[in-house]
C-alpha cells in the first residue's frame, strides 16, 4: 500500500510501455528497470515530502497515459526551431524517441561522440552498458525511478580528454500529443572527458493544450579540468507537465555552468543536483523563469560540497504574472571536510500581479567550520522609483515596465558566452514580455 | 511658460509646500535656493508628477496647460525634464538602448520620424563629446555602478538629447568635485536658449558662480520668501540662510 508520502499513480500504459522498451533481455538493463519499477510502483511524490512541499503532482496522477506511438511526425509538424541560428550537431526527439530524419549528428568534430540510446542498445549494448550501467541515480529521487523504469530513448554525449568542441550539441525534445495524454522519460548521459570543453543546449517544446508529461533525466559528469556549459530552454505548452532532474558530478578543477530559461508547461519542475567530487571545481547555476496564467514553475537545487576548495554560485531570477506560482528551493550541503567552500545563492522574483506567488526556501547545511556561504532572496513588484525615472523621460508605463523586466532577466542571459544561443533566449524573453505587459 | 500659484502639497501626507508662487518665462534661468527641508525636492517632484506627492491646493500652468492634469510621461513628452538629485539605477537596461527609446518616444510624440540606429549613434556621439562622457559608459547598465559625478553627467546628457522646453535641475551640483561641476555648468549654459526655461534647485551658491541666473528665489517652509537677481545668491553666500532669519527645518 502506498504511504501518505506518495500519491497513488495508476500508470496504466506502463505495461505497454515497458514491453516496447529497447534493449530488453540485457541483464544490467533489466535489473535497472526492475529497480525503477519497484521504486515507482508506490506512485508519485506527495506534498508531504519536504522536497515536494510546494509542488503538487496530484493533477498529473489523475491523468491516464497512453504509450507514445512509435512513429514520428513529419517535418512540417515540428514547430520552428528556437535555435535555428545555432550551428552544430542536433538530435531531435519526438515524444521521447529519436527522429532520425530530423536529427543531424554525423560528421562530428574530432573528440566528440554521440550515441542515440535505443540505436546504441541495438548496435553496441556493451558500449552503452559501460556508460549507463554504472550509474545508480535512484536513491531518493522518485522521478528518477520513473525514468529508470520507462526510458525508451535518449542519448550519450561524450568528449575525449582534451577535446575542444566549438559548436554546442543541441537536444530538442518535442511533444506531439495526439488525443490521449502521453508520457516520455528521456535519458541523457553526458561525459565530458578531462580537460575537454563542451556546450549542450536542451530545448523542451510542444504545442499548447493537449496533456503530456516529460520526465527527462540528464546525467552529467564533468571530468578533471573540463568545462561544460549546459543551456536549457523549456517552452512546452500549457497542458504539459515537465519534471526534470539533472545530476552533475564534478571532478577536480571542473567548471560546470547551467543556464535555464523556463517559460513553458502548466507545471514544471527543474531539479538540479550538483556534487563536487574533486577539489578546485566550480559550478554556476543560473535560472530564469517567467510564468503567467495558472502556471507553476519549481526550481529545486541541491549542491553537495563533498570536498574542500570548491565554489558554487547560484542565481535564480523570475517574473510571475496573473496567478502564476513559483517555487525556489536551494539546498547547499557543506560536508565536514569541505573546508574553504565558497557558496553563494540568490533568488529574486518580480511579481507583476498581486495574486502571483513565490515560495523560496534556502537550506544551508554547513558541517565544516572554515567556509564562506551566503544566500539572499527578494520578491516584490517592480520598483516605483525605477518606473517613475523611466516615465519621467517620456516612456509610457507599459514600455517602462517592459524595459525593467527585460533588464532584470537580461542580467542572467548576459552570462551566456555563446552569442547565437544567448540571442535565441533573449528573443523568447522579449516575446514573453510583449505578451505580458 | 511656468506659472505656479498658491501651491500646497503634501509628501506622504505631511504638508511640505505651503502656498508657493513662481513665474518663469521662456529664455530665463531661475535659481531656487533654500535650506534642507524647505521643500526644494518636493517642488521638483510635484512638477514631474511623482507618486506620493499630493497637491492639496493651488495650480501649475505650463505653456497655458494644466500640468497637474497630465501623466508623468505626458509632461515629459510636452517638454518638461527633471534632472534627478539621485538618478535611479536600472540593472540590465543599457544606457544607449534607453536613451534611444526615450528620444524616439519624444520624436514620435512630435510627429517626427524616429531615429534609426545610425542616426542615433551620430547624435549621441556629438552630445557625449561636449560632456566628456566616454563610450564605455553608454554600454553599461543605466546608472548602475556609476559614480556620483557620472550619474549627474548622465542626467545632463539626457537633457541634451531630449532638448526640453522646461528643465528642472534638482541639486545637480550636489556631490560634485570642481571639475565635474564645471562640466555640468557648461552643460547647463550650453542649453540656455530663448525658447527654453530652466529652474536650478540648489542648496549652495557655488554652481551659480558658473551658471548666472536671471532670478534667484529663496524657499523656506514651503514658500518663496525672497526673490531677487543673481546678487541675492551672493548675499546668501555671505550671510547664510540664518542671516536671512531662516533655519534649516531639518536642523530645527
Amino acid at each position: 500500500m502506498a504511504s501518505r508520502r506518495t500519491i497513488p499513480f495508476d500508470y496504466p500504459a506502463s505495461g505497454a510501455i515497458a514491453a516496447a522498451l529497447p534493449g530488453a533481455g540485457l541483464p544490467w538493463l533489466d535489473a535497472l528497470r526492475a529497480e525503477g519499477r519497484r521504486l515507482s510502483a508506490d506512485g508519485l511524490p506527495s506534498t508531504r515530502l519536504e522536497a515536494w512541499k510546494y509542488t503538487s503532482l496530484a493533477p498529473l496522477a489523475a491523468l491516464e497515459f497512453a504509450a507514445p506511438a512509435a512513429d514520428s511526425v513529419a517535418e512540417a509538424d515540428l514547430g520552428p526551431d528556437a535555435f535555428d541560428a545555432v550551428d552544430g550537431p542536433s538530435l531531435v526527439f519526438v515524444n521521447g524517441r529519436l527522429s532520425a530524419s530530423h536529427s543531424r549528428f554525423d560528421a562530428l568534430p574530432q573528440g566528440l561522440r554521440i550515441v542515440a540510446l535505443a540505436e546504441g542498445l541495438a548496435d553496441d549494448p556493451a558500449q552503452v552498458e559501460a556508460l549507463v550501467g554504472g550509474t545508480a541515480p535512484l536513491n531518493g529521487d522518485p522521478m528518477a525511478a520513473f525514468n529508470a523504469a520507462f526510458a525508451a530513448d535518449g542519448c550519450i554525449v561524450e568528449t575525449e580528454p582534451g577535446a575542444e568542441v566549438q559548436e554546442p550539441v543541441r537536444l530538442r525534445f518535442v511533444a506531439a500529443p495526439g488525443g490521449e495524454p502521453l508520457a516520455y522519460h528521456p535519458r541523457v548521459i553526458v561525459r565530458a572527458g578531462a580537460g575537454s570543453r563542451l556546450a549542450l543546449v536542451e530545448c523542451h517544446e510542444g504545442p499548447g493544450g493537449a496533456p503530456s508529461w516529460s520526465n527527462p533525466l540528464v546525467d552529467v559528469r564533468v571530468g578533471e579540468g573540463a568545462v561544460l556549459s549546459h543551456v536549457k530552454l523549456q517552452i512546452e505548452g500549457e497542458g504539459a507537465y515537465h519534471t526534470a532532474l539533472t545530476k552533475a558530478a564534478l571532478a577536480g578543477g571542473a567548471h560546470y555552468e547551467s543556464h535555464l530559461l523556463a517559460l513553458g508547461a502548466g507545471l514544471a519542475r527543474h531539479e538540479i543536483h550538483v556534487r563536487f567530487d574533486g577539489e578546485d571545481a566550480d559550478c554556476q547555476l543560473r535560472g530564469g523563469y517567467m510564468a503567467r496564467g495558472s502556471q507553476h514553475v519549481d526550481n529545486t537545487t541541491v549542491i553537495d560540497h563533498a570536498v574542500p576548495h570548491c565554489e558554487s554560485r547560484e542565481v535564480y531570477k523570475g517574473v510571475l504574472d496573473d496567478t502564476a506560482r513559483g517555487v525556489f528551493q536551494g539546498r547547499i550541503v557543506v560536508r565536514k571536510d569541505a573546508q574553504k567552500t565558497d557558496g553563494h545563492q540568490l533568488n529574486r522574483t518580480l511579481l507583476l500581479s498581486p495574486k502571483a506567488e513565490i515560495d523560496t526556501k534556502p537550506e544551508l547545511e554547513i558541517y565544516a567550520d572554515d567556509v564562506k556561504c551566503s544566500h539572499g532572496a527578494t520578491a516584490g513588484e517592480p520598483e516605483a522609483d525605477q518606473l517613475f525615472y523611466l516615465r519621467s523621460r517620456g516612456l509610457d508605463h507599459r514600455t517602462a515596465l517592459a524595459l525593467i523586466v527585460e533588464g532584470f532577466m537580461g542580467e542572467l542571459l548576459g552570462e551566456i558566452g555563446h552569442e547565437p544561443v544567448r540571442a535565441a533566449l533573449a528573443v523568447r524573453v522579449a516575446d514573453w514580455i510583449g505578451d505580458a505587459v | 511658460m511656468l506659472t505656479i500659484e498658491n501651491l500646497h502639497a503634501t509628501a506622504d501626507g505631511k504638508p511640505i509646500l505651503n502656498g508657493l508662487d513662481l513665474q518663469v518665462n521662456a529664455g530665463e534661468v531661475h535659481a531656487v535656493m533654500g535650506p534642507n527641508g524647505s521643500g526644494k525636492s518636493t517642488l521638483s517632484y510635484v512638477i514631474a508628477g511623482r507618486e506620493g506627492y499630493e497637491v492639496t491646493q493651488g495650480s501649475i500652468a505650463y505653456q497655458g496647460q494644466d500640468l497637474l492634469a497630465m501623466s508623468v510621461e505626458e509632461r515629459a513628452l510636452s517638454g518638461v525634464f527633471l534632472a534627478f538629485q539621485y538618478p535611479v539605477e536600472i540593472p540590465g537596461v543599457g544606457s544607449a538602448t534607453f536613451f534611444k527609446t526615450a528620444v524616439n518616444a519624444a520624436r514620435k510624440h512630435r510627429g517626427e520620424k524616429e531615429y534609426d540606429a545610425m542616426e542615433f549613434l551620430k547624435l549621441i556621439r556629438e552630445k557625449r563629446a561636449a560632456l566628456g562622457i566616454d563610450d564605455g559608459m553608454m554600454r553599461r547598465a543605466l546608472n548602475v555602478g556609476f559614480s556620483g559625478g557620472e550619474k549627474k553627467r548622465n542626467e545632463m546628457l539626457q537633457m541634451a538629447l531630449l532638448e526640453p522646453t522646461l528643465a528642472i535641475l534638482d541639486e545637480t551640483d550636489s556631490g560634485l568635485d570642481i571639475d565635474a561641476l564645471k562640466v555640468v555648468a557648461s552643460g547647463i549654459n550650453g542649453m540656455r536658449a530663448p525658447e527654453r526655461a530652466m529652474v536650478v534647485i540648489t542648496h549652495y551658491q557655488r554652481l551659480l558662480d558658473h551658471v548666472v541666473p536671471d532670478k534667484v528665489h529663496v524657499l523656506s517652509s514651503g514658500r518663496i520668501v525672497r526673490s531677487g537677481g543673481s546678487e541675492l545668491a551672493l548675499e546668501l553666500e555671505r550671510s547664510g540662510y540664518a542671516g536671512l532669519g531662516l533655519e534649516s527645518s531639518a536642523a530645527a
